[in-house]
């Protein structure tokens, strides 16, 4: 996994010297997921005519070549590919055909891209598992009988299983990071406004972004460079310079300051997530970097908060799904309502429902400013935390999660723990700020282990820096 | 009392969000509900005096385009995933409403 051959760059690469061509390219990632994607389920869709045309045109064309000419990319089931079924995982949007390309789309293809196909994500991305898809689950190529994380778990798995070089996910409240910890990629998560939603399906609409799952860390930043700007489609795709990411690779971190919220840390993470942390500091500060004790008091509430305020958000965001302008509709309902609310009860699996109505609770008559508003201003203590941080530091470090994969099955029953799985990313959402997790070990079961490091808003480029240098003084981490 | 969650009553909330749910999901999601909220009582302890609620992080710069009428999808392509749509009429259509 990630050997040269692999990556985006390095395919790239071959393809500009003429050793391979886009369509070879594409033939290989399509074997690759013709031998694996069964046992791993990574892919719910593949469009193997529609990547092979388009890969052989991509050959046939003369004059510049894009920097992702030729690279098949996966994306994540609730991006949408005109004529390409997306289902969010649903079976709401289980025959679903969009008319129109996600911005991202058009911004990959337009890079040189090829689409592969659709990745199994969690029910309108409400999971951490795959387990909420109605077409899943995925399996974690490290140990099939764990899950790959969620809910971006299918893209995770198409990179780190080497289907794809790249995939695209989507992150609300760690649906990239914790999948790429879990699976032994990378995964960023950008700032709130750095990449178009325009064709994304909405969960929860103030946290939601795109963001790619590659082997590396330059893959990543050059995915990113191909995806990110403002949109006409889009109004919160923000009117900030996209710097060169690629650039911002120097390799050198010396003087870096990295704050590192110790006293929460101590609180339920497993001794061996916390062996690899300590490890990748003491990396870190071999390359020049230094730590510096930060207190993030607030994100020690943040998976309540996160489910306060994107529930509220999911709640609404679900209600266009009505049996009315596309998706599922129940054939032989009598009524209007009747047809609402019976196809509502089919398409929707369980997770899916229990947070359409906690979201419908909070913002119902009487309990709107206990719940929602309270969540929203607690939200804005999260962010001055990190604010108040960054005044002394660069980048915070922290484990993306606080255990390795767990196992398919192992916490279904019980919402709660499954939704502590993302404690350590929620924040980073709530704050709207860019994190980035990068594998930074194993453990004794041959598990990977995913760093995180969260950067200031808009500023990508000192978190790939600093991404980036660690990966290189990380080295072969899977040893 | 507002702000608590004792009185909290999924059928209502159920009706509210238009799911029809059988009496098992009535049953479970009274309990997951609950417990949820619950654990949400952490948020309720903390102090905001004065602190103005987050609805989302932007540039605090708001974006424009320019007001140019463009081209919208087409509209037999968009009916096409319409259940029981109408493509000829160019309508929606639904069950009777009264």
């Amino acid at each position: 996994m990630g050997a040269p051959e692999t990556t985006a760059r390095g395919l790239r690469h071959a393809i500009q010297q003429g050793t391979t061509t886009a369509e070879a390219a594409c033939e290989a990632a399509l074997a690759r997921i013709a031998a694996t994607n069964p046992d791993l389920h990574a892919f719910h869709l593949v469009d193997a005519e529609r990547a092979l045309n388009r890969a052989r045109a991509l050959d046939r064309a003369t004059g510049p070549q894009g920097p992702l000419h030729g690279v098949p990319v996966a994306l994540k089931d609730n991006i949408t590919v005109a004529g390409m079924t997306t289902t969010a995982g649903s079976k709401m949007l289980a025959d679903y055909v969009p008319p129109y390309d996600a911005t991202v789309v058009e911004k990959l293809e337009a890079a040189g891209a090829v689409i592969i196909g659709k990745t199994i994500c969690d029910e309108f991305s409400m999971g951490s598992s795959t387990e909420n898809s109605a077409f899943g689950p995925s399996r974690n190529p490290w140990d099939p009988e764990r899950a790959p994380g969620g809910s971006s778990g299918g893209s995770a798995v198409a990179v780190a299983a080497d289907m794809t070089p790249l995939a695209l996910g989507s992150d609300t409240g760690g649906s990239i990071r914790q999948p790429a910890a879990f699976c032994g990629v990378v995964g960023l998560k950008p700032t709130y406004g750095r990449v178009s939603r325009y064709g994304l399906i909405a969960y929860a609409s103030s946290l939601d972004q795109i963001g790619p799952f590659a082997h590396t860390v330059a893959d990543a930043a050059l995915c990113l460079q191909a995806i990110s700007g403002p949109d006409p489609h889009d109004s919160t795709a923000a009117a900030v310079e996209v710097p060169d990411y690629e650039a911002a690779l120097t390799g050198d971190i010396s003087g870096l300051r990295i704050g590192v919220p110790r006293t929460w840390l101590r609180e339920g993470v497993d001794a061996e997530v916390t062996a690899a942390f300590e490890r990748s500091l003491a990396a870190l500060v071999a390359q020049g970097a230094t730590l510096h004790d930060i207190d993030l008091p607030h994100s020690r509430v943040a998976i309540p908060v996160y489910y306060l305020v994107a529930t509220a958000e999911a709640s609404s965001n679900l209600a266009r799904y009505d049996g009315v302008r596309y998706g599922l509709r129940i054939p032989d309902a009598r009524t209007l309502g009747d047809m609402y609310d019976r196809t509502r009860d089919a398409g929707f699996g369980a997770e899916v429902k229990r947070r359409i109505m906690l979201g419908t609770y909070v913002l119902s008559a009487g309990y709107y400013d206990a719940y929602y508003v309270k969540a929203q201003q607690v939200r804005t203590l999260i962010r001055r935390d990190f604010d108040q941080a960054f005044a002394t530091v660069d980048v915070v470090a922290m484990p993306t999660t606080p255990t390795a994969a767990f196992p398919l099955g192992a916490l279904n029953a019980d919402p709660i723990q499954m939704y502590l799985a993302d404690i350590f990313t929620v924040s980073a959402p709530l704050a709207g700020l860019p994190a980035i997790s990068v594998p930074c070990g194993l453990t004794r079961d041959r598990l990977p282990i995913g760093l995180q490091l969260t950067g200031k808003a808009w500023d990508e480029a000192t978190l790939l820096r600093a991404a980036d240098a660690f990966e290189q003084a990380i080295g072969d981490w899977r040893g | 009392m507002a702000g608590t969650h004792d009185d909290i009553d999924v059928a209502r909330v159920a009706a509210l969000a238009r799911l029809e749910l059988t009496p098992e999901e009535t049953t479970l999601f009274t309990k997951q509900l609950t417990d949820i909220l619950r654990y949400a009582e952490a948020v309720q302890q903390i102090d905001t005096t004065g602190v103005p609620p987050t609805s989302h992080f932007g540039t605090g710069t708001p974006v424009w385009r320019h007001d140019d009428v463009q081209p919208s999808l087409d509209r037999d392509r968009v009916l096409t995933g319409a259940p029981g749509a109408s493509p000829r009429a160019g309508l929606f259509k639904v069950p009777k409403v009264l």
